[in-house]
């Protein structure tokens, strides 16, 4: 255990947080915005990886690969909305379903379990490599921060228009947006399309950060995802009101958690245990709400009527 | 302005809890009738505003407003036509959203909602000059997530939603039954205020026989589905509560057995 290690292994974490702080900023808005817990995302983050890396393996450019593995990622959330929506299945169900079906199909598009793409012979946008003593353009980390403030900017702007307005609409109050107009059924697939959107990029970045897709790498993405939203809100709440900051919050979020991932690994913790652990955290964390509700609101009631 | 033909709704067909909501019901509005919807619990005046509203198809019969057939169309298309005020007051509003942005989604009832902006400063000065009316203080808080506001104040601000885009029809489902009495006159006088100055063609249903004698031009009562009075014009001037009870009793060939009702005579 020295120290240097440890600090050796930070830029490491701080990259793949980023990466991971994306994926998050696509979990806040169903999780959050739309109030839907969608769980196609664990398959999600493993087809932008694989249409990425097989669309760079057979030449394509790397834009050109970024942009067809985020519109893969869109039309799974199509999916799981015309589940949901037109088909009335459950919207935790409709997730299920999808991120079964998308295991066969990210399967079909790779062709095998594991395909690794070769950071000397293509051009990739970010890569393990390039996290340390590279000059600071080249640099994963930055870059990375660079997609998240642009695609933070971006869904600040969305969701300031009319389009948007009525998406925050619909995660808030479905009667009321009904009642106004609003086509609520429409706007939760855009909100899943949307999301899955921005998730299947960042599994795009994850696979060439890697240097290979897995069919296992969505495994627990919905987890992470919640716990990089919970930790920013939970650091962040206080001080971070504006929407724009709220989504650098979860971004950060990611990023704490890959930091302190980090470190338990580094402290030699048992790594098979990992996703128990973050399982863990996150219950307890989640549940948080609903104890202090049901415990400490009732013992202050108790108190103030004893007071009286 | 509204109407409606034999309609017919039923829940839970085939189930043990089959209840017929609505049966045989028939309703014309003229242009600018503002009409007390009065009943028991069970008698079927919000399923006959659902009904209205689209909130689900009817069984049989057709609805139409304004010359335009919406029996088939779905709620939120409906809305272009409708104003609608909720009983409970955490129904019309969305919580986590701002005063102005609340506005701002109800100016835009029935408009296609695009990529321009949400909301423009011009407009956020225009609810302004709104939100005074209410005479509420809301208007220094436009900012202010609806969720801190009380449920009088989320009511009055439903009430400037629905009538903010002049609908056709304002539906108002018992909306000041959740509030506490001074509040509650104080929504029905601003309801009163606003469905006379835009000329409004309103539904309101209320429980209590006062507020249904007080206000509008006609009032319906319902009973198991039905609509079992129709008072207008002079004859509803000059009505009493003893009126409506005798006029019940006679309409139904029973005595008004509701407790809600009769307790708010």
């Amino acid at each position: 255990m020295n120290v240097l290690s440890l600090f050796n292994a930070m830029p490491g974490a701080v990259a793949q947080g980023l990466i991971w702080g994306i994926m998050a900023i696509g979990v806040y808005i169903t999780y959050k915005v739309l109030d839907v817990a969608d769980l196609s995302v664990d398959g999600t983050m493993c087809t932008g990886g694989a249409v990425c890396i097989v669309m760079l393996s057979n030449g394509h450019s790397m834009w050109l690969s970024l942009l067809v593995a985020t519109i893969a990622g869109m039309i799974a959330g199509l999916v799981t909305g015309i589940f949901h929506t037109a088909m009335g299945i459950p919207a935790i169900l409709s997730g299920i379903l999808t991120q079964l079906g998308l295991y066969s199909i990210n399967l079909k598009i790779m062709g095998k379990a594991n395909i690794p793409i070769n950071n000397q012979k293509y051009n990739l946008m970010v890569s393990l490599l390039n996290v340390r003593d590279v000059p600071f353009y080249k640099n994963t980390i930055l870059i990375v921060a660079l997609c998240m403030v642009i695609l933070i900017a971006c869904l600040y702007w969305f969701f300031g228009t009319e389009l948007g307005c009525s998406l925050r609409a619909t995660g808030c109050n479905e009667n009321m947006s009904r009642a106004q107009g609003i086509n609520t059924d429409l706007n939760k697939v855009l909100g899943l399309m949307l999301s899955n959107a921005i998730v299947a990029f960042s599994s795009a970045l994850l696979a060439q950060y890697q240097g290979f897709a897995d069919i296992n790498m969505g495994r627990g993405a919905i987890v992470i995802g919640l716990a990089a939203v919970i930790i920013g809100g939970v650091v962040f709440s206080k001080i971070f009101h504006n929407f724009a900051l709220k989504l650098l919050s979860v971004g950060i979020g990611a990023v704490i958690y890959y930091v302190v991932l980090q470190i338990v690994i580094w402290l030699g913790f048992d790594t098979d245990l990992l996703k128990l652990l973050s399982a863990l955290v996150v219950a307890i964390f989640l549940s948080l709400p609903y104890l202090k509700k049901r415990y400490f609101t009732k013992a202050s009631n108790v108190a103030a009527k004893g007071g009286k | 302005m509204l109407v409606i033909k034999n309609i017919y709704k039923t829940f839970n067909v085939g189930t043990i809890n089959e209840k017929t909501a609505l049966e045989d019901v028939s309703l014309t509005l003229e242009d600018g009738d503002f009409v007390t919807v009065i009943g028991g619990n069970g008698a079927g005046k919000s399923t006959l505003l659902n009904a209205i509203a689209g909130t689900w198809l009817v069984d049989s019969g057709s609805i139409a407003i304004d010359g335009i057939d919406v029996t088939k169309t779905p709620e939120f298309k409906r809305a272009k036509y409708l104003g609608r005020v909720f009983q409970d007051p955490m129904l019309g509003t969305a919580a986590n959203m701002q005063i102005d942005e609340n506005l701002a989604l109800a100016a835009r009832r029935g408009k296609f909602r695009g990529l321009r902006s949400g909301i423009s400063q011009a407009e956020r000065n225009f609810y302004k000059e709104h939100l005074k009316t209410l005479d509420l203080g809301l208007e220094d808080r436009l900012s202010s997530k609806v969720g801190l506001l009380s449920g009088g104040q989320r009511q009055a601000l439903t009430l400037l939603m629905a009538s903010l885009e002049k609908p056709k029809l304002l539906l108002l489902d018992e909306h000041t039954a959740a509030l506490d009495p001074k509040t509650a006159a104080k929504i029905l006088a601003k309801t009163d205020e606003i469905v006379e100055k835009d000329h409004l063609t309103t539904l309101m249903i209320t429980h209590n026989m006062k507020d249904a004698i007080h206000h509008g031009n006609r009032l319906i009562m319902m009973d198991g589905g039905h609509i079992i009075l129709d008072i207008k014009g002079e004859e509803k001037k000059k009505l009493t509560v003893e009126d409506l009870l005798a006029k019940f009793a006679i309409a139904s060939g029973g005595e008004l057995d509701n407790d809600r009702m009769i307790l708010s005579k």
